[in-house]
């Protein structure tokens, strides 16, 4: 049934794949981000409490969840890679790590922004806070990790038990707001049944959630052809590929 | 429009400095990445391309030693 995935554990099919796609990902990507930040910051309602200042949430949340989805996709990749072998699920762990390391520092500063106007302070050490800066600290060990070996191999396997241990951070920074008391507010969107925030807000962060998921993918293409094109250097049709393009 | 003016919108209601920041901040970190992974492809390819003139000099020079030896 899965058979049809087995030609993609070629690097040359997996390169051409992520050539496909990329465009379909930029394209929409800023698309989708253009429509849902001229929304969110110009057109959507003024926050009865926060006033103008919470117009930073249309950046904020889709950053900071996206950074711990982006960490599980990592890890499902880094997994993977652990367990089958596949040199090609070591070069998409390396190419997520930064996109993620990005997201997270967008995450922390956008907050600490936005707490400053809110909490009165930019930074403080509560439970949230805390443990998303640990999540920084988690991408930023995997990045080095994966830099400090000339043998990929050898440099995907030590990143991946990095990775595999750091996913206990991701439950504990979603459940944060639930098990310590904290001045962070818990979740907004994922409450179906009584959502707390009217529509017109919503709708705006929705499409940023979508342009940031499409705009994590079309960074993670790039980053993934330039590992691959970096770990098969030597292979005929990365040459081909490098004669062709000089023309 | 929510805004009044465009004043009324670069003010964002006193909280400017904090809402510009977060979206500079973000805007600037964002592209700084994207510049970085298509710069990097370019390097690459750049470090093959060299490396392929090497290899091909190489062959040169070893055939153009191999038709100058003097004959015995």
């Amino acid at each position: 049934m899965w058979k049809w995935l087995h030609p993609y554990a070629k690097p040359e099919r997996s390169y051409q794949l992520a050539s496909t796609l990329l465009p379909w990902f930029a394209v929409s990507s800023v698309i989708a981000l253009t429509i849902g930040i001229v929304w969110g910051l110009a057109f959507a309602p003024v926050d009865y409490q926060q006033g103008e200042s919470y117009r930073i949430i249309f950046i904020h949340v889709p950053a900071a969840t996206l950074a711990m989805s982006t960490y599980m996709a990592m890890a499902t990749a880094a997994f993977v890679g652990m367990v089958w072998q596949l040199k090609l699920a070591d070069a998409a762990a390396a190419a997520i790590a930064p996109v993620g390391a990005v997201l997270t520092a967008v995450a922390l500063i956008t907050g600490a922004a936005w707490g400053k106007p809110m909490w009165g302070t930019w930074w403080i050490w509560d439970a949230r806070l805390t443990t998303e800066l640990i999540l920084l600290f988690i991408y930023i060990g995997i990045i080095a990790l994966h830099n400090s070996f000339e043998d990929k191999v050898l440099a995907g396997r030590a990143a991946g038990i990095l990775t595999l241990v750091g996913v206990i951070n991701i439950p504990i920074i979603k459940y944060s707001v639930e098990w310590w008391n904290t001045l962070h507010q818990g979740a907004t969107i994922s409450k179906l049944d009584k959502p707390s925030m009217p529509t017109e807000m919503l709708i705006p962060l929705l499409i940023n959630i979508l342009g940031f998921a499409l705009m994590i993918g079309a960074l993670t293409l790039v980053r993934f052809r330039n590992e691959v094109i970096d770990r098969n250097s030597m292979r005929p049709w990365v040459r081909d590929l490098v004669a062709r393009e000089s023309k | 429009m929510h805004f009044e003016s465009l004043s009324d919108f670069f003010a964002m209601g006193g909280y400017a400095f904090y809402v510009w920041l977060s979206y500079g901040a973000a805007f600037g970190l964002l592209i700084t990445l994207t510049v970085v992974s298509v710069r990097t492809r370019r390097n690459l390819f750049d470090q093959i391309r060299s490396k392929q003139a090497r290899e091909q000099k190489l062959k040169e020079h070893r055939q153009g030693n191999k038709n100058n030896e003097p004959k015995t």
